[in-house]
């Protein structure tokens, strides 16, 4: 059937998962339902203690068993090591059919390969998945469908009963003989530990996992005992020189700086740059960028932004301490000042994923968004965005908060080069749609700036603003005329991932790779 | 024109091609492999023949290890390779006028 973009998803991938295909990023609103619920096992007896003694007791008390599903967090980012002690542990013990339900898998998690070859796993949810894993989908070895699905989109998936997490593992920088988990301090500091929040209130079982055991009552905490059924001390959950790198410099490319400039000017001669604005941006080279010299404006103008949300690094922080930032609301801590930051600024604060972005909650910070700025592997003549699926065709990146932030904030940029080598970044058609057109405004190239048609108002707005602008047409056919109009990405028959839209209906599919061949 | 030897010619970094030539007997023999080759393996390999056909070369062993690189680049490293086969290294012809 085709949905609201134009993609035709298999009768037979509907039939399998009871889902239903995208009809535009609003067509769920006001809809009502009742939220799923934990099983809880009452803790009455004060004697009775919650510490365990390793990974392997914790999965017997929870009654670990063929086909269960696992949640797990991601705010260790690429020197987690928890996923991959618990899964060691389960493969172990012989468990089967297991579906790894996570805010995000990387690179970290390769060694969880041959437990996908062997059965162990046979269920993949997750925001996306790098490395090993992700071409291990590409390639068909997971037996069932894989499920990209945006940070929001997670939490409505759990809150709704899309999905039943059976025991989560909750990786905690600090924990108590009772539960109650903080992200800082420790050995494996994260800041903060949004996405698990959900996991902690809807897991049947959740188990605290640390390499850090304070005294009681570790407070204010993130976790909360009333919700954390085991705890678990280990040697180490994470490794710090991964979890959260420096700093990062500011970006010596001359395009990036070009390209953050435009988007600078872009967002000060909008109707949104007002005393008070709402903004988000990500941390790549270009966002980063724009971060600093937007902060220069701010300052020029006397304009303060109320809350900055989503996931922090360095400059975001900076505008805090300064008072150009009113607050914070945190996700996610990319570097290690925004990890220092939420300790010593009480004006930066951790929230939950839920409150950052489900779209079926009374309303998430997502919603309060002006201005955010993107990135996208690839673009199209729709606006649509493809930010998980590389132009080979391989799975290679994430949904994150993409998705939630485009649809929510009132302007939505995407910043892209036109080409990164010879791969066109602006094309006629994506080759797999992760955030629709309809949620996104502008694309900002080096080699000019195309405004959304539908955005008439930002149109009209930029009148007279001396910026390159152009059509998302004349973006692809200068790109196309540099490298060549590229052939459509070959893909085998099989149905290998779902790309859900962040309200839980399947905005496009992801078949299996296929090796390049000459056609005749 | 006939290769008189083997020539190489280009890099493995991003956005070049390297290209290496070897004389046949069996017609063009091509192998190519690209970073890029799901999108634009087709015009790799029309852009790597027309190139040798332009320099009249009917018998060659040619390997490419493409790593993104443009037209212009293949164009002008598949001429390179061969030029160096055969030993021409001043006053190059570029842009195939041996047609």
């Amino acid at each position: 059937m085709i949905n609201s973009v134009g993609r035709d998803i298999p009768d037979q991938v509907l039939k399998d998962t009871g889902m239903k295909v995208f009809q535009g990023s609003r067509a769920r609103n006001a809809e009502e339902y009742v939220k799923a619920a934990p099983k809880v096992r009452a803790w009455i007896d004060p004697t009775e203690s919650k510490m365990v003694a390793d990974i392997h007791e914790a999965l017997v008390k929870c009654g670990i068993k063929d086909g269960m599903t696992l949640g797990f967090h991601h705010h260790f980012r690429n020197g987690d090591k928890v996923v991959n002690m618990v899964m060691e542990e389960v493969h172990k013990m012989g468990i089967k059919d297991i579906t790894i339900c996570a805010s995000s898998l990387g690179s970290a998690h390769n060694p969880i390969l041959p437990m996908i070859e062997d059965g162990t796993v046979t269920g993949i949810q997750s925001s996306g998945v790098r490395g090993k894993i992700g071409d291990a989908i590409s390639n068909g070895k997971l037996k069932g469908y894989a499920i990209m699905r945006s940070h929001g989109g997670r939490v409505r998936a759990i809150e709704s009963g899309d999905v039943h997490i059976d025991i989560s593992f909750i990786g905690a920088p600090t924990c108590d003989e009772y539960g109650n988990c903080r992200a800082v301090g420790g050995k494996s500091d994260c800041g903060v530990l949004s996405y698990a929040v959900v996991d902690a209130k809807y897991a049947d079982k959740v188990v605290a996992i640390t390499d850090t055991l304070v005294p009681y009552p570790n407070m204010p905490a993130s976790i909360s005992q009333i919700d954390v059924d085991y705890v678990v001390v280990v040697d180490e959950i994470g490794d710090p020189a991964k979890i959260a790198t420096g700093a990062a410099k500011p970006t010596s490319d001359v395009r990036k700086i070009m390209m953050a400039e435009y988007c600078t000017q872009f967002v000060v001669n909008s109707p949104y740059f007002k005393e008070g604005f709402t903004y988000q941006t990500g941390v790549g080279g270009a966002s980063l960028a724009s971060t600093i010299s937007l902060g220069e404006v701010m300052k020029e103008r006397n304009i303060h932004m109320s809350v900055g949300i989503g996931g922090m690094a360095s400059a975001m922080c900076k505008l805090l301490d300064e008072g150009w930032i009113g607050k914070l609301a945190d996700t996610q801590d990319f570097d290690i000042d925004a990890i220092n930051n939420i300790k010593t600024n009480p004006n930066h604060i951790e929230i939950s994923g839920s409150e950052y972005a489900n779209p079926m909650n009374k309303g998430s910070y997502v919603n309060r968004l002006d201005v955010v700025v993107l990135a996208a592997l690839e673009v199209d003549t729709h606006f649509n965005c493809n930010v998980v699926v590389d132009s080979n065709g391989m799975i290679t990146g994430a949904q994150g908060g993409h998705p939630d932030t485009a649809a929510g904030a009132k302007c939505t940029i995407v910043i892209t080069p036109l080409l990164q080598g010879r791969i066109p970044c602006v094309k006629t058609d994506v080759t797999t749609v992760t955030t629709p057109g309809e949620d996104v405004d502008v694309i900002i190239t080096e080699y000019g700036i195309a405004i959304n048609p539908k955005r008439q108002d930002l149109i009209e707005a930029m009148k007279g603003v001396k910026l390159p602008f152009t059509t998302i047409e004349e973006l692809r056919d200068l790109a196309y005329s540099m490298v060549g109009e590229p052939d459509p990405v070959e893909f085998g028959d099989r149905v290998v991932g779902i790309i859900e839209a962040r309200d839980g209906t399947i905005i496009d599919v992801v078949r299996q790779f296929k090796p390049y061949e000459y056609k005749d | 024109m006939e290769l008189k030897g083997t020539g190489m010619a280009g890099t493995l970094e991003s956005s070049d091609a390297q290209v290496t030539v070897e004389p046949g007997t069996n017609g063009i023999e091509l192998s190519i492999e690209s970073s890029v080759i799901n999108q634009y393996g087709r015009q790799i390999r029309a852009t790597v023949k027309q190139t040798l056909e332009n320099l009249e070369i009917k018998n060659a062993k040619v390997t490419v290890v493409d790593k993104g690189a443009l037209d212009c680049t293949l164009k002008a490293r598949v001429e390179g390779a061969v030029f160096r086969a055969n030993g021409v290294v001043e006053g190059l012809p570029w842009g195939g006028a041996i047609k």
